[in-house]
């Protein structure tokens, strides 16, 4: 454990939601009861209509890869270069930064909009980040 | 804001630029501001509005000892000084203060007095960004490239030649950090940093500073240099995490900042002489042109490729060598800034002839904000 981990979000009351969802392996949205836009990152109102009234559902934890870097230098403590850092477009809409695994970290095996599905890494026993991998079949 | 009321009439860099181990950060403000001072003819109590970014106002106005009347801490990144302009210029037309100083510094390469930046974990950044691997600009920055390049069709080797481009003009400009020529074929073999950008596509790392100082166009004829007008201006931010913008193949702060300051001018594209667009990484300038309207994006690439903003091209851009060959200290858009500045007082380095309007336009964090300027060097 003396080796730098990877940076480890900290939730806060309006993100909680999407923290625990991850923790019991599902990936949780937001959706506006008033206009039905579906939005990323949490909070407690929409923000294309400023209603307060949201319900947070589970998604399908699909979606396909909008764009990515693949990180050579400086790489970020807890990572081993080279990396990509990814945007993930979701089924649901919103897109979402994470890490493809299961997959090589190279231009050639990452596609833009391959098909990804969720998969979840535990850090420890309060935060477990959304990941994703090419999607089977 | 009516076009032409205010002009700068003091503009000056650092007396060194790119290392300066001798200076802190503070002190890079000083010597910027000091010899902008200079060159306006001006003392520092005739200051009576001030603006700086990162560092704050109150501690700079305390170093410098000046006591404004107004103060702009807007710091919003690297574009911060285009939004000091516009609101100097606003702030001057309505009364509040007479004659402006903007200042930036950064002990970019040498970090002395430089606050590191911190992303909190509690933070949106924190949560959302920080724990799949960001780590500094270049990390960040090029995300939305491949979508950009697969969206327009845009090439790696046209990529490639927004940075050989841009060495051309500095090679013409002896304060510029890299003058060698390069090729298309030595910024495709130099290290990688990440994917698709290597070495060449990115921006310098350095120390320097730059300050200007405005003040009404009726006063400007007073002073000792050929005054440059405030035209137009434009400012917008979108979002500080680049995964949440509207859209990677197009830059939303571009789209409304670029636009406004055209409006403003009441100019077309035909008309601009000479233009500036903030190149943290290769792939802005194409943005640049594309979002501020002088082209659709598909032909940008092409655009550059086939050598329209080199010197004696139809378009001149980045005229100075910009943040890739020029000088990067953190916050490039001062240097854009000045360079359109010395551009329309007809005394830059590789001076375009006869340049009568200049658009500046200037990115903060990665596509988080963005703010243009149109000057002119006719009332
Ligand atoms: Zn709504």
């Amino acid at each position: 454990m003396a080796e730098p981990a990877r940076a480890k979000p900290k939730p806060t009351p309006e993100t909680q939601h999407f923290w625990d969802g991850t923790k019991a392996g599902e990936l949780r949205l937001q959706r506006c009861d008033a206009c039905a836009n579906i939005y990323f990152p949490p909070r407690p109102f929409c923000p294309s209509c400023a209603s307060r009234k949201v319900s947070v559902f589970k998604a399908s934890g699909k979606g396909k890869l909008y764009s990515y870097v693949i990180n050579h230098r400086p790489a970020a403590p807890g990572f081993t270069p080279p990396y990509a850092i990814a945007v993930v477009e979701l089924d649901e809409g919103p897109r979402m930064m994470s890490n493809i695994i299961d997959c090589p970290q190279t231009p050639e095996a990452l596609e833009l909009d391959m098909p990804l599905e969720v998969a979840f890494e535990a850090l420890d026993d309060k935060i477990t980040l959304p990941l994703f991998r090419p999607a089977k079949g | 804001m009516r076009r032409n009321q205010v002009a700068v009439v003091g503009a000056a860099e650092t007396t060194e630029l790119g290392v300066i181990p001798n200076m802190s950060q503070i002190q890079l403000h000083a010597d910027a501001a000091l010899n902008a001072i200079a060159d306006a003819g001006l003392k520092l109590s005739d200051i009576d509005g001030f603006a700086t970014a990162v560092e704050t106002p109150q501690q700079m106005a305390h170093y410098l000892g000046i006591t404004p009347t107004w103060v702009d801490g807007t710091s919003v990144g690297g574009c911060s000084f285009m939004l000091h302009v516009r609101h100097a210029a606003a702030a001057i037309e309505a009364g509040l203060c007479k004659t402006v100083l903007i200042t930036h510094a950064e002990s970019g390469k040498s970090m002395i007095g430089k606050q590191p930046r911190f992303t909190a974990p509690d933070s949106l950044n924190g949560q959302f960004e920080a724990p799949f691997g960001v780590y500094g600009p270049p990390s960040m920055f090029p995300i939305p490239v491949l979508r950009y390049m697969k969206t327009h069709g845009i090439t790696h080797e046209q990529l490639a030649m927004v940075a050989v481009v841009q060495r051309e003009w500095a090679a013409k400009n002896p304060r510029a950090t890299m003058k060698d020529p390069i090729t298309v074929a030595d910024v495709l073999n130099s290290r990688m940093i990440a994917y698709p950008f290597r070495l060449l596509q990115c921006c310098l790392v350095t120390d320097g500073g730059g300050a200007l100082i405005l003040t009404s166009a009726d006063r400007a004829k007073d002073f000792p240099r050929k005054p440059v007008y405030i035209l137009g201006t434009g400012e917008s931010v979108e979002t500080p995490m680049v995964s949440q913008m509207k859209t990677f193949d197009s830059s939303r702060a571009f789209k409304v900042a670029g636009p406004l300051a055209f409006k403003e001018a009441g100019i077309t594209h035909k008309d601009v002489d000479h233009l500036m667009i903030y190149d943290a990484f290769a792939h802005l300038p194409l943005y640049g042109l594309g979002d501020l309207g002088f082209m659709p994006h598909e032909e940008t690439g092409k655009f550059i490729a086939d050598g329209n903003t080199r010197p004696g091209g139809k378009l001149p851009l980045n005229t100075n060598g910009g943040g890739l060959s020029y000088m990067h200290s953190g916050m490039y858009g001062m240097y854009a800034l000045q360079e359109s500045v010395r551009q329309m007082r007809g005394i830059a380095p590789a001076q375009v002839p006869n340049a009568k309007i200049s658009v500046c336009h200037g990115v903060g964090g990665m596509f988080a904000a963005s703010g243009t300027i149109i000057f002119t060097n006719e009332r």
